[in-house]
C-alpha cells in the first residue's frame, strides 16, 4: 500500500461569535469542522460529500492553511504544517494547490492568461527562472488542452470550461503533490463535465498527483474516487472504498444521501426505495447533543442523544460493510426488491 | 368577496379541448452592440393539463428565454419575438391587450425561479408578499389575505406557519424559501405551472423533498407544468414527455422513457453517454467534444454539427427539421421527433 502523504488528526475549525464591540466576548462558536481525522495516501483520489454548511470547504481552506486550524494536526509527509507560518509555511504549500469552484470569480479579469498562470512563479521564483517562464506557462496551458498561443488573451474571451482549465493551469504551476479539487465541475455546463474530469484524472496519472475531490454530485465523485468521505455538520460520518460507501453504506446518513440523488434513468422511477429525510441541516453554531444526525435520523434512540457515536469499524459487521462508520445502529440497508 | 374567488373557479373549470398551452414556431432574438444573438430559433412544444413537460438544455440552449416570453416578463427592448404564437386556451397571448395578458399571468400561469432569495422582496416579509397575490388580483382585504397566507404556508408543508408568516424571506433555508416560491405560485391556482431550475439551488436531500411536493400539488390540482432544468437525473423522476434544446431550437422530443432507451439525437445520445457509470469506472468518461456555439454566431446547417460525430456535409449546409421518428419498418412512434438528418443510424445504433 502506497505511503500516506497527508494525515488529519482531530482537526477543529471554530469561528468564534462575539457580542459586543469594544469589549468583544465570545458567546459560542459555529462548529465548522469539528474533530476530523483521515488520511491520503500517495496517487489516490479521496472524495468528500456532504451538504452545503457541512464544513466541506473549511475543511479544504484549513488544509491549505487559509483558515488556521483551532485545534488538531495536518501532517504533510509526516511534519505537522498546520501551525507553520512564514518560510516555512511558504515552502510546504508549494505542494497542496488548490482549483476553485467557479472560473468565472476565480481569475482576475485584469490579467492575461499569462500572467495568471504565471504568478505563482513569482512567489516560487526556484520553479521557473525568470526567462523560462512564458515556455513554462505555454506548456502548462498545452497540458491542459489549450492552445499555448492564447497566453496574451484575458478570461473573458474564453468559456467556463476553458477558465476551469486555466485555473487547473496554475493549480499545476508548481508541480505540486496535492490537488485539493473544491466543486471543479459544480459550475459547468453537463456536456463540458466530463470533458474537465478527463483531463483531471489524465493529469493524475501523468504527474502521480493526489487529489481530494470535493464535491455535491454523487455520481461524479465515485466515478473519480478511490475512497470517500461523507461529511455531516462538521463530522465525517462515513469514509471508506467506493464500494463500501456506494453499495454497503452502514451509516443513515449517507444511505439517505444516496437513495436521494435523482437516477438518471426513467425505469428507476417506480422500483426506487427512497429515504426523505424531514427537515433541514441543524445550526453549525449550536449543534444536537451526542450523534449531530439524530434530529433527522429514523433509527436515533436515547443512547444517541447522549453518547457521541466514534467513527470506527463496527465490530458486529463483515466483509465490505466492516468501514469506518459513526453510528451507534450501523447496518447495511436493504433495498425494497423491485 | 368570495365572489371574486368563485368566478375564478368557474373559469378554471371551464373544458377546453386540446393543450393548455401551445406554443409554435416561436423566435426569441437579443440586440445586442455585437449584432443579434438569436437565442430561440423556432421551438414548438405543448403541454396538456396534468403533463410535465421537461425542457432539457445547457446555458444559452434557450429553454429560459422561451419560458420567459411564454411569461411575458422578457425585457422588450433589447429582446424581441420576430415570429411566433403562443396559444394559452387557444388564444394567442402575444397578440392580446396588456391589460388581458395580465389577466393570465399569474393567475393562470405561474412562474417558480431558481433563486428564491433574489426571487422574494428581502425587505417585505414573506406573510406580505404572499397576502399580496390575493389583494392584487382578488381585492381581499388585509386580515384575509394574512390568513389565506398561513394557509398556503401549511400547504407547503413550512413548520409552524401561523409564527413564521412575519419573517423575512432571509430568516428561511434554502428550502423553505422555494417552498415559499412554490406557495406563492400555487396561490391563485393556476393552470399551468413554469419552473424554471426550481432544484438547482438545493442540497440532494432538500432537493428530494421538494420535487416531490411539487408532483404531489400537481395531481392534486391537475396542473400542467413545464419543468426546465438540465439534470438529467431529475428530468428522467418526474417528466412525462421531454424536449431537448441546443442553440435555440428543439433538437428531440420524446416520451421520458424512449428517450433514455433510444435516443434519436446524436447530441441526446452524448448527454446520456457522459454520465458517469458503475462499470466505466477508472475508463475514461464519454465527452461531447467542443464548446455550446456562440449565439452572435450560430453554425450553418445544424447548430450541433461542428460537435457531432455523425456530421456530414449535409450538416453543414441544410438547417434539419424536427423529422418524425419511426420505427425501422416504419411505425411511427408517438410523440417523438429529431432534427437529425441521421436520426434512423442514431436510433438504431444502440
Amino acid at each position: 500500500m502506497a505511503e500516506n502523504i497527508l494525515e488529519v488528526k482531530d482537526l477543529v475549525k471554530h469561528y468564534p461569535l462575539t457580542q459586543g464591540v469594544l469589549f468583544k466576548k465570545q458567546v459560542g462558536a459555529v462548529k465548522a469542522v469539528d474533530g476530523i481525522s483521515f488520511e491520503l495516501k500517495k496517487g489516490e483520489t479521496l472524495g468528500i460529500v456532504g451538504e452545503s454548511g457541512c464544513g466541506k470547504s473549511t475543511l479544504a481552506k484549513v488544509l491549505m492553511n487559509l483558515e488556521r486550524a483551532t485545534s488538531g494536526q495536518v501532517l504533510f509527509k509526516g511534519e505537522d504544517i498546520s501551525q507553520l507560518s512564514g518560510a516555512a509555511l511558504k515552502s510546504v504549500r508549494r505542494n497542496i494547490q488548490m482549483v476553485f469552484q467557479d472560473p468565472y470569480t476565480s481569475l482576475n479579469p485584469r490579467m492575461t492568461v499569462g500572467d495568471i498562470i504565471g504568478e505563482p512563479f513569482e512567489i516560487h521564483p526556484e520553479v521557473a527562472p525568470k526567462g523560462d517562464r512564458r515556455k513554462a506557462v505555454q506548456d502548462l496551458l498545452d497540458v491542459v488542452g489549450l492552445n499555448p498561443e492564447y497566453i496574451n488573451r484575458y478570461p473573458h474571451q474564453f468559456s467556463g470550461g476553458q477558465r476551469q482549465r486555466i485555473g487547473i493551469a496554475r493549480g499545476l504551476a508548481l508541480k505540486p503533490e496535492i490537488i485539493i479539487c473544491d466543486e471543479p465541475v459544480s459550475a459547468l455546463d453537463v456536456s463540458v463535465q466530463a470533458q474537465v474530469i478527463n483531463l483531471l484524472e489524465q493529469l493524475q496519472s501523468e504527474f502521480e498527483l493526489s487529489y481530494m475531490f470535493i464535491a455535491h454530485d454523487l455520481s461524479i465523485v465515485r466515478h473519480i474516487s478511490d475512497r470517500v468521505g461523507v461529511m455531516y455538520l462538521g463530522k465525517m460520518v462515513e469514509i471508506g472504498s467506493d464500494e463500501e460507501i456506494y453499495d454497503n453504506a452502514t451509516h443513515p446518513y449517507t444511505q439517505a444521501l444516496l437513495s436521494a440523488v435523482p437516477v438518471p434513468d426513467p425505469a428507476a422511477r417506480e422500483s426506487r426505495d427512497r429515504i426523505i429525510l424531514s427537515g433541514d441541516i441543524p445550526s453549525p453554531a449550536n449543534p444536537p447533543s451526542g450523534c449531530r444526525f439524530r434530529t433527522r435520523c429514523w433509527k436515533a434512540e436515547d443512547r444517541c442523544a447522549e453518547e457521541i457515536p466514534l467513527l470506527a469499524v463496527p465490530t458486529v459487521l463483515k466483509g465490505a460493510a466492516a468501514h469506518d462508520s459513526a453510528c451507534h445502529f450501523p447496518e447495511v440497508r436493504v433495498q425494497a426488491a423491485a | 368577496m368570495n365572489t371574486a374567488v368563485d368566478t375564478a373557479k368557474r373559469e378554471r373549470e371551464a373544458p377546453y379541448e386540446g393543450p393548455l398551452l401551445d406554443v409554435r414556431d416561436l423566435h426569441v432574438e437579443f440586440v445586442t452592440r455585437d449584432g443579434v444573438a438569436k437565442a430561440v430559433n423556432g421551438v414548438d412544444y405543448s403541454v396538456s393539463a396534468g403533463e410535465t413537460l421537461a425542457v432539457l438544455g445547457e446555458s444559452g440552449s434557450g429553454k429560459s428565454v422561451t419560458a420567459q416570453a411564454i411569461m411575458g416578463i422578457l425585457d422588450m427592448p433589447p429582446a424581441r419575438i420576430p415570429r411566433g404564437e403562443i396559444r394559452f386556451r387557444g388564444r394567442d397571448m402575444l397578440t392580446m391587450g396588456k391589460e388581458e395578458r395580465r389577466k393570465i399571468r399569474g393567475q393562470k400561469i405561474a412562474m417558480i425561479f431558481q433563486d428564491a432569495l433574489s426571487a422574494l422582496n428581502p425587505v417585505l416579509s414573506v406573510g406580505y408578499q404572499l397576502g399580496e397575490m390575493f389583494r392584487a388580483h382578488r381585492g381581499v382585504s388585509r386580515a384575509e389575505a394574512r390568513e389565506k397566507a398561513v394557509e398556503l404556508m401549511e400547504r407547503v408543508r413550512i413548520p409552524a406557519a401561523k409564527q413564521r408568516v412575519n419573517d423575512y424571506p432571509h430568516q428561511f433555508s434554502g428550502g423553505m424559501r422555494q417552498r415559499i416560491m412554490i406557495a406563492m405560485a400555487l396561490a391563485l391556482e393556476p393552470d399551468l405551472i413554469i419552473a424554471d431550475e426550481p432544484t438547482t439551488a438545493l442540497d440532494v436531500t432538500v432537493q428530494a423533498q421538494v420535487m416531490d411536493l411539487l408532483a404531489e400539488l400537481q395531481a392534486e390540482y391537475n396542473m400542467g407544468l413545464i419543468l426546465i432544468t438540465h439534470d438529467l437525473g431529475v428530468v428522467a423522476d418526474v417528466a412525462d414527455k421531454i424536449a431537448v434544446m441546443y442553440a435555440g431550437r428543439i433538437v428531440e422530443t420524446a416520451p421520458v422513457h424512449e428517450l433514455y432507451a433510444r435516443p434519436a439525437h446524436p447530441y441526446t445520445r452524448g448527454l446520456l453517454d457522459s454520465i458517469p457509470r458503475l462499470d466505466q469506472k477508472g475508463q475514461e468518461l464519454y465527452a461531447i467534444k467542443g464548446l455550446p456555439p456562440n449565439l452572435l454566431r450560430i453554425p450553418p446547417g445544424c447548430a450541433f454539427n461542428p460537435r457531432c460525430p455523425r456530421a456530414q456535409d449535409v450538416c453543414r449546409a441544410e438547417v434539419p427539421d424536427l423529422f418524425p421518428v419511426t420505427e425501422e419498418d416504419g411505425t411511427p412512434l408517438e410523440g417523438r421527433g429529431s432534427a437529425c438528418f441521421f436520426w434512423k443510424e442514431t436510433l438504431h445504433d444502440r
